[in-house]
This record gives C-alpha cells, sequence and structure tokens, in this order.
C-alpha cells in the first residue's frame, strides 16, 4: 500500500522538496490555487443548486475572516500556551476603530487602507494593555481575566452611546476602495474576496515564519515549561506580551476587514460565543499547527452556515412535523460545546495536530535502547 | 484547599482576625444607612443567590483546581428544574396562601430540584471531568466551557429562547414593617433558606467523615489517596453538594424573580465566579461574603443610576482581584498558583 503511495508521491518529491525550501511561497501557491479552485466548485452539482456562486463567494470570504481570526488566537493559545477567552474584545476594538475612522456616525471620512494598519495597531496596544498586568497570572487565572475583559468591552461599547451608538452600533461604514481603479460594494462580493485572500496569505506567512523564529521557539519553551524557559534565561514576560500583541494586533486588522465588509458593528457581534467559536476552531484544527487552524475554522463556519441552514430548508420542505418548528441555526453553539467537549476527551491534539504535539500525546516508545 | 483553612482552624482564625466580623458589621451599617432599607434587602436577597452558587465554584477549585465554567449554567439548569417541578409536577401557578400547603410545596421543591441538580453535577463530572484528571490544566476548563454551551442549548431547545415564568410560590403581599419600610416576607424567607444550607454546609465540612475527606483530598490528593480516602468518591461527592447547592439557588431565583432563561447561567456564574475569587478561591466562608459583596456592588451600582454598568464594575473587580490580590479577601491556599 505504502508502495503504491510512495510511486504516486515520487513524481512530486522535487516539487515538495521545493516547497518544504520556500514556505512561504508554497503558502502564496496554496492559497492562491485554492481561492481559485473554491469558487469554480461552488459551479459543480451538487454546490451550485445551494446557492449562487456569489453567495458562496461572500460565505468563503466570511470563512476566512472567521478563519484569519483563528490562526490569530492560535498564536496566543497553541504557540505561547496561554488561554485567551477574550478574544472577541479585540476583534471588536479593530472593527469599532475603523467604524469610527470612517462613517457617518463619526463624520470622519478616513482611508480604508492605513486603517487596516490602525487597527492592527489599537489591537496590539490594547493586547499590551491587558497583558503586562494580568500575564503573571498563569493559566486558568489568565482565561478568566482575559474572559472578564471580553465582556468588559462590549458592555463599555454598549453603554459609551455617546461615542459608539450603544446598542444600535454604527452603521453605514464606508467600503474600502482604489481610487480610480475599484470601489467595493455590497452587491459584488469579489473585491473582497480578493482583499481577504491577499490578508489570509499574508498573515499565515507571518505566521509561520514567527513559529520558526527566535520567538517561536521561546514560546514553545514557554508553553512546554516555563520555569525551565525562565531558568534558561528567557524573559518570559516579554514573550507572552509578544504573543499578546501579536495574537490581538491579528484581532484587530481582522477586525476592520470585517466592519468593512458588513458596513456596521454592534457590542452583540462581539460577545463570549464569538470567542468560544474561535477557540472550537482552534481546538478542533489542533493547536498550534496554523493550517489545521485554519481549516478548522473553514470547516466549522461552513458547517454551521451551510449545512445547518440546509438542515432547515430540507425540514422546512418536508414539512416534518415537530422539527420544522425547531431553527437549527441555534444550534451552532451546542456545536462549538460539542466540539470543545469531543476534543479534549478524544483527541486532545486536534484533527490536524502539530507535528511537535503529536509526539507529544504520542505514547513512550520504550525499546531496546531503554526510553526513547 | 483552604476549605480546611477555613474551617479546620476555625478557633484561631476567628481570633486573629477579628478585624473581619467588625469590617463585615461597619459595611453592612454603612450600606443600610447609604442605600435605605428597600435596597439593602434586595441587595442582601441577591447576595444570598450569589453566595449559593459561588459555593459550588469554590468547592470544586478547592478540591481539583478546576474554574468549572459550566457551574453558572448548573445554577441555570436548576431554575429551569424548579420551575418544571413546581408547575409541571406540582401543579403551582401562582402564590400560595394556605401556609401548610406553603410550606410543604416548598419543602418538595427545594428537595427535588437539590436531589435532580446533584446528580445533573455528579454526571458532568463523571463524564466530561475525570476522564481529563490527569490532562493538562487547561483541558477540563476547554472542556467546562463545551459543557456550558451544551447545557445552555439543551434548555434552549426544550424551553425556548424566552424568559420563562416561574410560580411565585410565597405571596409577595406578605411582609413586616421595619422602621416604616415595607420588607416582604419572601426576601426574609430567601436569606434564611440560604444561610440555613450555607451553615449546613459548614458543618458538614467541618463535622463529618465525608467532610474530613474533602478537605484532605483538596490538601493533598495522594497522600489523602494513601490514607485510604477513596479520591473518586470524595470529587463526586464535592460536585454533588455544590450542585445541589447550584439548583437551590435556581429554585431561590425562581421564587424571587418569578421568571428565568436559558442564558442566566453566564452572566450570574460569572458573577458568583467573581464572588468566590473575591472572598478568597477554596474558601467556603470568603465564597459566601464575596457573595453578599458582589450584590451589594451591583444593587449600589444601580441606586444611583449605574446599573447598566453593573456588569462591568464586577469584572472589572474580578480582573483587579485576580491581579493584585489573587488570593481575595479571606486568603486561600491556591494564591501560591497565581
Amino acid at each position: 500500500m505504502s508502495r503504491i503511495v510512495d510511486a504516486v508521491n515520487a513524481p512530486f518529491a522535487p516539487v515538495r522538496a521545493y516547497f518544504r525550501k520556500h514556505r512561504s511561497f508554497g503558502i502564496f501557491v496554496g492559497v492562491v490555487l485554492l481561492s481559485v479552485a473554491l469558487p469554480l466548485l461552488t459551479r459543480v452539482p451538487p454546490f451550485d443548486g445551494i446557492q449562487s456562486t456569489n453567495a458562496w463567494v461572500n460565505a468563503f470570504t466570511t470563512a476566512a475572516i472567521y478563519a484569519m481570526l483563528a490562526m490569530g488566537l492560535n498564536v496566543v493559545i497553541g504557540f505561547a500556551g496561554l488561554l485567551d477567552l477574550g478574544y472577541a474584545a479585540f476583534f471588536a476594538l479593530g472593527g469599532y476603530t475603523y467604524a469610527l475612522a470612517a462613517s457617518p456616525f463619526s463624520g470622519i471620512h478616513l482611508p480604508f487602507w492605513p486603517m487596516l494598519l490602525a487597527g492592527g495597531i489599537v489591537g496590539a496596544i490594547f493586547g499590551v494593555l491587558l497583558g503586562a498586568p494580568t500575564l503573571r497570572l498563569r493559566g486558568d487565572y489568565l482565561a478568566i481575566v482575559t474572559l472578564g475583559f471580553g465582556e468588559i468591552v462590549p458592555i463599555t461599547l454598549m453603554n459609551a452611546d455617546k461615542f459608539t451608538d450603544g446598542v444600535n452600533g454604527i452603521g453605514g461604514i464606508d467600503k474600502p476602495n482604489i481610487p480610480g481603479i475599484l470601489q467595493f460594494t455590497l452587491i459584488n462580493p469579489w473585491p473582497m474576496y480578493g482583499l481577504v485572500v491577499v490578508l489570509f496569505t499574508l498573515i499565515m506567512i507571518m505566521i509561520y515564519r514567527l513559529e520558526d523564529s527566535r520567538l517561536g521557539r521561546t514560546w514553545d519553551a514557554i508553553r512546554e515549561d516555563e520555569l525551565a524557559a525562565e531558568s534558561s534565561g528567557v524573559n518570559t514576560v516579554i514573550a507572552k506580551l509578544q504573543a499578546f500583541a501579536v495574537g490581538a494586533s491579528i484581532a484587530g486588522i481582522v477586525g476592520v476587514v470585517n466592519a468593512a465588509k458588513i458596513t456596521i458593528v454592534t457590542p452583540d457581534q462581539f460577545r463570549f460565543a464569538v470567542s468560544i467559536s474561535a477557540l472550537a476552531a482552534v481546538v478542533l484544527g489542533g493547536m498550534g499547527n496554523t493550517i489545521g487552524v485554519a481549516t478548522g475554522a473553514f470547516i466549522i463556519y461552513l458547517f454551521q452556515s451551510i449545512l445547518l441552514k440546509q438542515l432547515n430548508t430540507l425540514v422546512e420542505n418536508f414539512n416534518i412535523p415537530i422539527l420544522n418548528q425547531i431553527d437549527f441555526l441555534e444550534f451552532q453553539y451546542v456545536l462549538y460545546g460539542i466540539v470543545l467537549v469531543l476534543m479534549m476527551l478524544k483527541r486532545p491534539q486536534g484533527i490536524f495536530p502539530a507535528r511537535r504535539r503529536m509526539r507529544e500525546f504520542a505514547p513512550l516508545k520504550i525499546g531496546k535502547g531503554g526510553l526513547k | 484547599m483552604a476549605t480546611a483553612n477555613a474551617t479546620s482552624s476555625s478557633a484561631g482564625r476567628l481570633l486573629g482576625s477579628l478585624r473581619l466580623p467588625i469590617g463585615i458589621v461597619a459595611f453592612l451599617g454603612i450600606s443600610l444607612t447609604v442605600l435605605g432599607i428597600d435596597q439593602f434587602v434586595n441587595a442582601l436577597t441577591l447576595g444570598a443567590i450569589y453566595a449559593l452558587v459561588a459555593l459550588g465554584y469554590t468547592m470544586v477549585y478547592g478540591i481539583i483546581e478546576l474554574i468549572n465554567f459550566a457551574h453558572g449554567d448548573v445554577f441555570m439548569v436548576g431554575s429551569f428544574v424548579a420551575m418544571f417541578i413546581s408547575s409541571s409536577l406540582l401543579g403551582n401557578e401562582g402564590a400560595i396562601t394556605n401556609v401548610p400547603l406553603l410550606a410543604g410545596s416548598v419543602l418538595v421543591l427545594f428537595a427535588l430540584t437539590i436531589g435532580v441538580m446533584a446528580i445533573v453535577g455528579a454526571l458532568i463530572e463523571r463524564l466530561a471531568y475525570r476522564p481529563l484528571r490527569r490532562a493538562p490544566r487547561l483541558a477540563p476548563l476547554i472542556t467546562a466551557i463545551g459543557v456550558s454551551f451544551i447545557l445552555q442549548n439543551v434548555i434552549q431547545f426544550f424551553f425556548g429562547p424566552t424568559i420563562v415564568t416561574v410560580p411565585q410560590l410565597v405571596p409577595i403581599e406578605w411582609s413586616i414593617q421595619v422602621s416604616g419600610a415595607r420588607v416582604p416576607l419572601l426576601n426574609l424567607f430567601v436569606i434564611a433558606a440560604s444561610v440555613a444550607l450555607m451553615f449546613a454546609l459548614q458543618l458538614f465540612i467541618s463535622r463529618t467523615r465525608t467532610g474530613r475527606a474533602m478537605r484532605t483530598t483538596s490538601m493533598d490528593r495522594d497522600a489523602s489517596s494513601l490514607m485510604g480516602v477513596d479520591i473518586n468518591r470524595t470529587i463526586m461527592i464535592t460536585f454533588l453538594i455544590g450542585s445541589g447547592l447550584a439548583g437551590a439557588a435556581g429554585v431561590v431565583h425562581g421564587l424571587y424573580y418569578g421568571n428565568t432563561s436559558f442564558n442566566l447561567g453566564f452572566q450570574s456564574g460569572l458573577k458568583a465566579f467573581t464572588a468566590a475569587v473575591l472572598g478568597g478561591i477554596g474558601n467556603t466562608a470568603g465564597a459566601a461574603l464575596g457573595g453578599f459583596l458582589i450584590a451589594f456592588i451591583e444593587v449600589g451600582a444601580s441606586a444611583f443610576g449605574y446599573g447598566r454598568w453593573g456588569g462591568a464594575v464586577v469584572f472589572s473587580l474580578l480582573v483587579i482581584f485576580l491581579v493584585f490580590r489573587p488570593t481575595g479577601l479571606l486568603g486561600s491556599h491556591s494564591g501560591d498558583r497565581a
């Protein structure tokens, strides 16, 4: 069996070797191929029957936004081993940054592109502000502090109505444009799709490069044994702050994109469930494995927004008594719950375990040479 | 861990920290004058509910160092179980004016809900937490979050996403006059019932064999296992009691507010957890104290017109305490971890 696999793989060996050497380019090629293949795939049955290609592209865009969020959270959880339960707060801060800088509500209309950066900076600043006093805490206490922060931000956004228009949120947010060339619209999903694909590629390359950097190895060390890392001269507080800042700035940038995509931000978009949905993607995909986490996010998003919706229409069409009263979309939350519980109990390394974790969770092999 | 701290040396503790009762009395006095008697009684009532929930958090944390994230939702499920028992099994619709009948109904309601919730809590422990006993610390916490989401959705599935009315068995007209203000008997009943349960718990932990097993297990699990303590049984009993108390809090919540909803657990759970942290997590007396404190802060905030900010204040307090005084007001044994 493995011989057949090897035979099939043999011609690709040079290609693989090339991409292993030039991983950033490999990611670029992979994402581009995927981003072309996905829309094409939606023209083929059974996918073309579900919704129009434009609707599909829109769904993929949202899925990619969600996947970027999960990748950012993965830096904090998977790399540095810090459980952040208030990740949606940084997402919210990015969104509100752009909303305040480019909407009729504030009367300011700054261009989108520099705001992308601003969203990242705002995220990073708040990440450091939250992290600086709290990162001394260990594990579960940190989780709860971030959870508290994640609740405080929407409550503040809700109640500071002078600046945020409270529950209504800020609507009519400007769409991005490239002056003279391209104006993004709500009707045409393609420009946003392109933007998200580019951003997705950049973020993924950045995260992979970070993982292999000195900082990435520092995070590994902290996650595996904080005390040992500290004794070996690692400044754990700074490294953890950097993890927080990187994660938060990714969430901030993605928040800007998300706000520009749906043109409205409200406090309710950023509740606890959002943080948990990202956590579910990380846990499902496999903590520490960037591609796995992105895939996990895609699986969860497509499952909840396509499959559950399909279930709804299916039940409606067949008019099954009790079942047609149920809105299956409400089950997305139970989906998160089930993912978290089952994965933790049955496969804590995720469906696509990071290479290092795979070794970690594998049972010890005791051979002739003793413990390996 | 600190369950032991709080109880085994309670005599020495009392002498050592006379400032605590003085502080409490002073605090109550100030609150009473600032809030007025109406709000004061409200705060005490709310505090009793928080305290009951906080006890479950603190007991579980004390014994297995797990932030049982699902505990707030166990409380929520308790309020629904109480609603179901009260309206469907006992057929209540509203207040009962016949005193013996009222007493009987309330007693049955408490007993059944506590029983059901104790079993639910123990089941959760058995299915979701026990397999992870030796896993990295964050694993059971993530599982607990998952359990919390599942509980919410199950309740939403059966009872819908809207607010559900609960029969208020104790007539709200019944009241006594205290220096010109009307204090409903319902509030007094809620406070009395909660305080009675808390005392029962303290007695149980400090006087019974099982209570002693709980204390030793929280101090050193392996050592107490060697001394013949059945660890699994002890942890399960902790969950039984904690969830039972959450069930009692659910009953009380229904009697007091007359409604409940599927998302009750998250916010009030987080507040109760804050209470547990405030009092010193792992410390049962501290949890009760923290519960009342949180309630006073919340009621105080709304009395001064900042009710919308109540939640933000409580969570800020949680963050501040965890960062600057993770051992809480009364101190806990687990402070070294934070």
